[in-house]
């Protein structure tokens, strides 16, 4: 039984929150019956069942992320299929980070909705444990078309989830959304079938292999994929120029779906490191690098764009949303430096950076509905009912974005600096790091002082605070940025194991494949009229043997 | 005579061009409907990505030229999530056009244009 739990590990996080869903779904929506009476009853037990499966969720992501820690690479094949035909689930160091990255923020999202907002429309819970396991599920699997698969699942929860509590900014903002994302899922198939036609096989190990073998003039053909996916996850990681769409979409999203999406983002990240930087890595032959002339400058550029926008933003929520597309331009400019160092850098930077902003989206809520008309306008309104603690809190998530000591925004800016050094781009690199967190801090603190000292009393305010629960669930995600710090040196040697894992290929070949995975060759038919034509005899252009 | 892979090659390159045309369109009607086209395109293209046989199983039977079955489960996968959000969008333009009175992707009508006759 328990040998039974172990060996089945890896695919629960992807089945929990599935099973989670359907039982939600099962359960029945609350009908708008808010208060006392049946319906009621439907969202309270929503509302546990959802908190306990995101509790149990979190268990599982840290179970696995002590047994990646040792270094072990988890691999479930599917239905027993073996690897290349089937498909994978692969938990690494960066997988399992990732599942406790996501669980870490949709907890206190999740304990945030609670207070409301999963009341305002229907079937909140079921919707936000389909995106939590297309999330999961993008995060640990191995193969490249389940990934798409899986970006399906987490994109139409998402489309659902934007439009949560509806209105008429959110239903012109989400077709603008849901078009642009459908656009890239077609750019994604056509990448996909651009990679299998031209290497015959679409699971991560198998590709790492198979790419350097493809000589010159199909390695155009491959190049072509490999950029085509660049547009992908460069628009959902909100890549310049692909980020236009993300501060008006996240800043129409209520706060917690908002929150949520802040790991969203991240996906696109990831799988731009899967994909452009273990694939298309450096020992890719004929298409070693591809993506990397492009990633660094791309990357500049948004963190550039992200802070401009931020500086010109002139409601709270388009701040936030901003300082989103700046932080995921600052990972990608670690990721563009294509070095163990620097991917490290990245790695801890996301999760502080995550954590960040997810809470300054709810915070960013909290101090909108104590300021009465003016919301999250930042324009002199009425003094918030709560001014200490909400400044304090801004004030300390100002710090973390802006990366000033000692809190983890720093430690993650200070690794990136160093591992810049010994790139040609030192220069630019050092002066847009820099320069973005010092006008991130700026813009913070325009809003800060808009918000909190140039207030007028004659107007109207809100007289009560906000309750302990959303208050709680806010702090709780600026605690854990907190915590990054004094953990930073455990995190730091975490993160400098899961980028030596990333690049160590044959290692992954070997935990997903076998031991003879390198010798085994996929049979195409298409193969055997082109090479030699021996009958049944399996393709001549495989692997080396 | 024209080969099949000429074809079919170009038949996919123009529904492209059209669903791009339509895409750009300003009425989400228009750009639901270049979002279908582009999706069919994508779902030829993916089968084809298999190579064109004529006449060959998708099983490997004996030492027979079989056609590579594994685009063909992609595509199935592809036309069943493509159906599911086009669905969706659909639905979505209906409640946008009605909450905003206008069927405009930006829900508004631009001032410079003539309203659709």
């Amino acid at each position: 039984m328990i040998e039974a739990f172990w060996t089945q590990l890896p695919v629960l996080p992807v089945l929990l929150p599935s099973i989670t869903a359907i039982g939600l779904l099962l359960l029945g929506d609350h009908g708008g019956d808010s208060h006392g009476g049946h319906g009621h009853r439907h969202l309270l037990w929503a509302r546990r069942i959802a908190l306990g499966s995101g509790l149990v969720g979190l268990l599982l992501a840290t179970l696995l992320l002590r047994q990646a820690a040792a270094g072990e690479l988890m691999v479930y094949r599917v239905g027993e299929w073996p690897a290349p035909y089937g498909i994978v689930l692969v938990v690494d160091r960066l997988g399992a980070m990732m599942l406790v990255l996501t669980s870490l923020v949709a907890l206190p999202v999740l304990w945030y909705a609670t207070g409301g907002w999963d009341s305002r429309g229907r079937y909140f819970h079921a919707l936000f444990q389909f995106q939590l396991m297309g999330l999961h599920g993008a995060f640990i699997t191995g193969d490249l078309f389940n990934l798409f698969v899986f970006f399906e699942v987490l994109l139409i929860a998402s489309y659902a989830l934007m439009l949560h509590g509806q209105g008429k900014e959110r239903l012109r903002v989400g077709l603008h959304y849901v078009v642009l994302n459908l656009a890239a899922s077609s750019l994604f198939l056509i990448g996909v079938a651009l990679l299998y036609a031209k290497t015959g096989t679409l699971n991560f190990a198998d590709l790492a292999l198979r790419v350097p073998q493809v000589a010159a003039p199909d390695a155009m053909l491959v190049q072509a994929g490999a950029l085509l996916l660049l547009v992908v996850f460069g628009f959902k990681a909100a890549l310049a120029p692909l980020s236009m769409w993300l501060p008006a979409t996240y800043a129409a999203s209520c706060a917690p779906v908002a929150a949520l999406f802040a790991i969203m983002t991240k996906v696109g990240v990831y799988a731009i490191i899967r994909v452009h930087g273990v694939v298309f890595g450096a020992d890719a032959g004929a298409s070693a690098l591809v993506a990397a002339s492009l990633l660094l400058p791309l990357a500049l550029v948004t963190s550039v764009i992200g802070t401009l926008g931020a500086l010109a933003a002139r409601t709270l929520e388009r701040l936030v949303a901003w300082l989103t597309v700046a932080s995921v331009g600052t990972v990608l400019i670690a990721i563009g430096l294509y070095s163990g160092d620097s991917w490290a850098a990245a790695l801890y930077y996301m999760v502080n950076s995550t954590l960040v902003v997810a809470g300054l989206f709810l915070l960013a809520e909290l101090v909108a509905a104590q300021r009465g008309d003016a919301a999250g306008q930042l324009v002199p309104a009425s003094p918030v009912a709560q001014p200490t603690l909400l400044g304090l809190m801004l004030l300390l998530a100002a710090a973390s974005a802006a990366g000033l000591p000692p809190l983890p925004g720093f430690i993650g800016k200070l690794m990136l600096l160093e591992a810049a050094l010994p790139h040609p781009w030192l220069a630019t690199v050092w002066t847009v790091v820099l320069g973005v967190g010092f006008f991130t801090l700026v813009g913070l603190a325009r809003a800060g002082s808009i918000l909190f000292w140039h207030v007028r009393p004659d107007m109207p305010g809100t007289p009560s605070g906000a309750s302990p629960k959303l208050l709680g669930a806010t702090f709780a995600l600026l605690t854990a940025t907190v915590a990054m710090s004094v953990f930073a040196d455990p995190l730091h040697r975490y993160s400098q194991a899961a980028a030596a894992q990333l690049v160590d290929r044959e290692a992954y070949a070997r935990a997903v494949l076998g031991p003879q995975g390198l010798a085994t060759d996929t049979a195409r038919p298409y193969r055997f009229d082109a090479a030699a034509p021996a009958p049944g005899g399996a393709a001549s252009s495989g692997a080396p043997r | 005579m024209i080969s099949m892979e000429f074809l079919v090659a170009s038949g996919i390159g123009f529904v492209v061009a059209c669903g791009i045309y339509l895409l750009l369109r300003g009425r989400s009607f228009t750009v639901v409907l270049g979002l279908s086209l582009l999706g069919y395109a994508v779902n030829v293209f993916i089968f084809a990505m298999g190579r064109l046989w004529s006449g060959a199983p998708p099983i490997i039977e004996g030492s027979g030229p079989f056609a590579d079955p594994l685009p063909q489960a992609l595509v199935l996968t592809a036309i069943v999530i493509g159906f599911a959000t086009t669905g969706f969008v659909i639905e979505l333009a209906l409640r946008s056009g009605h909450e905003n009175g206008s069927d405009h992707v930006d829900g508004r009508e631009r001032r410079d244009e003539d309203p659709a006759p």
